[in-house]
């Protein structure tokens, strides 16, 4: 990437499934990525990528005590966060995947099931519409396809907060964000052009929107 | 939105039938690639192998033109005995921003955790689970199931219907395709890659039959494979039910790209990505 200062960014190892595509895809995408489990380091973080793949309540349970504390307190100091679809899930009030769990709650809203009137998971591209304007989906265009891999989704996320929204059976925010926080149901790391576009406007962008 | 065609005809659904909610969900379109030495190979599979090029090129250029997926078979891996290699995995992850499917050699959950962290988001199982079809619970249990790909080489039998059959053709399982596909499914495979072996490398079409008969049976999304190679062929498969479609031999002769049979389809009024309008499209 010449010409661009390498952007750094921390990626929360939780646990669950293989990290290396999502640091690939944010180092092709400008960044200097590295992955941690130490929440000393992601205290000091300036952008933080939460990933995740599965189910809601093993990586929210790795998530609870110090690292929740470290990713709180790096939000405070300024720090901007991206979570990627179980990571994005974790960024809501409650999950209800084999039981109701806390999530945490840095974003209005709930995940529920998909219906049942449609293949679950979802797995494939869809087409996000976005509903605000937000630096994450600068060029993104009108309707990009993401690809998706999930069977749970958010439901109730005010129309403020929702930054996008696909359709699956119903529609749901596909893409969500208050403040510093945002998060996507799919994976930039597997979207293609768009999807590196995303990650690139999330290592530009300085945690504020209007 | 989706089009109004495509309204309930989503993926692993017959046309009309299990699935009628509303969704955008595309049908895929995916280039295969065909490796044996870590090089990519063409050919009617197992016969005259030529080398088409380097996996981590071929996949870039796919990439850009618009493939939805990817899928690589290391064909050379199963009847040598061998694991697939890593290094070219690798190096196509470190390139490609696409979902990755690797089969080939794929023998143990160690085989598959290797092939995931190289990169790959699916792993594809032919002969290993014909042998065990526990292996399949054993890598959805690990992996989840949405990265376990059952993979069948169905070949049709003289008396009616189709037998599975291994090791690129050339050997009989001894089991009836429609059966072990449900077995397969029930065991925790979360899509059917699905070749007919008296089609491939024909350019004569998809086995639209064993397709019907294959999406009729089992939920999870099936991909068409072999024989595939014009818009008409896509199309029919979609219409018998598969969720996404397979070929190899019409990109790796640049005749076409997947743009150009999205935007075909589009045409059509099958819901798929617009990459022909957009940067992936235009890598020609």
């Amino acid at each position: 990437m010449s010409g661009r200062t390498s952007a750094e960014v921390t990626i929360v190892d939780l646990g669950v499934g293989n990290l290396g595509n999502v640091r690939r895809a944010l180092a092709v995408a400008g960044g200097s990525p590295r992955v941690t489990e130490d929440p000393a380091e992601v205290a000091a973080a300036r952008r933080i990528v939460l990933p995740g793949v599965g189910a809601f309540r093993p990586p929210r349970e790795r998530l609870r005590g110090p690292l929740e504390r470290a990713l709180i307190e790096a939000l405070d100091r300024g720090a901007t966060l991206l979570g990627i679809c179980v990571g994005y899930q974790l960024l809501f009030g409650r999950g209800e995947e084999h039981g109701d769990c806390d999530g945490l709650g840095l974003l209005p809203g709930r995940v529920t099931a998909l219906p049942p009137t449609v293949p679950r998971p979802q797995i494939g591209w869809n087409r996000l519409a976005a509903r605000r304007a937000h630096p994450l989906l600068d060029g993104l265009g009108e309707a990009p396809e993401v690809y998706f891999v999930h069977g749970y989704a958010p439901e109730g996320v005010p129309e403020a907060a929702t930054l996008a929204t696909a359709l699956h059976g119903r529609e749901f925010a596909a893409m969500a964000g208050w403040r510093r926080v945002a998060g996507a149901q799919f994976h930039p790391e597997k979207s293609g052009a768009a999807g590196l576009r995303l990650l690139g406007n999330f290592l530009a962008w300085e945690g504020a929107w209007s | 939105m989706s089009s109004p065609r495509e309204a309930g005809l989503l993926a692993g659904a017959a046309p009309g039938a299990r699935f009628p909610g509303p969704s955008g969900l595309c049908r895929r379109v995916i280039p295969c690639l065909d490796v044996a030495g870590g090089r990519v190979v063409k050919g009617v599979r197992f016969q005259g192998l030529a080398d088409v090029g380097e996996p981590a090129e071929q996949a870039a250029r796919y990439a850009a033109e618009g493939a939805d997926e990817l899928v690589f078979l290391d064909v050379a891996a199963s009847h040598e005995r061998r694991g697939p290699a890593l290094a070219w995995v690798e190096r196509v992850a470190e390139r490609v921003f696409v979902p990755l499917t690797v089969g080939g050699g794929v023998r143990s959950a160690d085989d598959a955790r290797a092939l995931l962290e190289a990169g790959a988001d699916k792993v594809a199982v032919n002969s290993a689970a014909v042998e065990r079809p526990e292996r399949l619970g054993e890598l959805a249990a690990r992996f989840g199931s949405q990265c376990v790909v059952l993979s069948v080489d169905a070949r049709r039998r003289p008396e009616g219907g189709w037998e599975v059959v291994t090791h690129g053709g050339r050997r009989p399982a001894g089991l009836d395709a429609l059966e072990w596909l449900e077995t397969a499914v029930a065991a925790g495979a979360g899509e059917v890659l699905l070749t007919s072996i008296d089609r491939d490398g024909t350019r004569s079409g998809y086995d639209l039959e064993l397709l019907a008969e294959a999406c009729a049976r089992v939920e999870v999304p099936v991909i068409a494979s072999g024989g595939g190679a014009t818009v008409n062929d896509f199309a029919a498969a979609l219409d018998a039910g598969a969720a996404a479609v397979l070929a190899a031999s019409v990109f790796h002769s640049g005749e076409t790209t997947t743009a150009e049979i999205h935007r075909a389809l589009a045409a059509r009024g099958y819901s798929v990505r617009r990459t022909w309008e957009r940067e992936e499209g235009r890598a020609r």
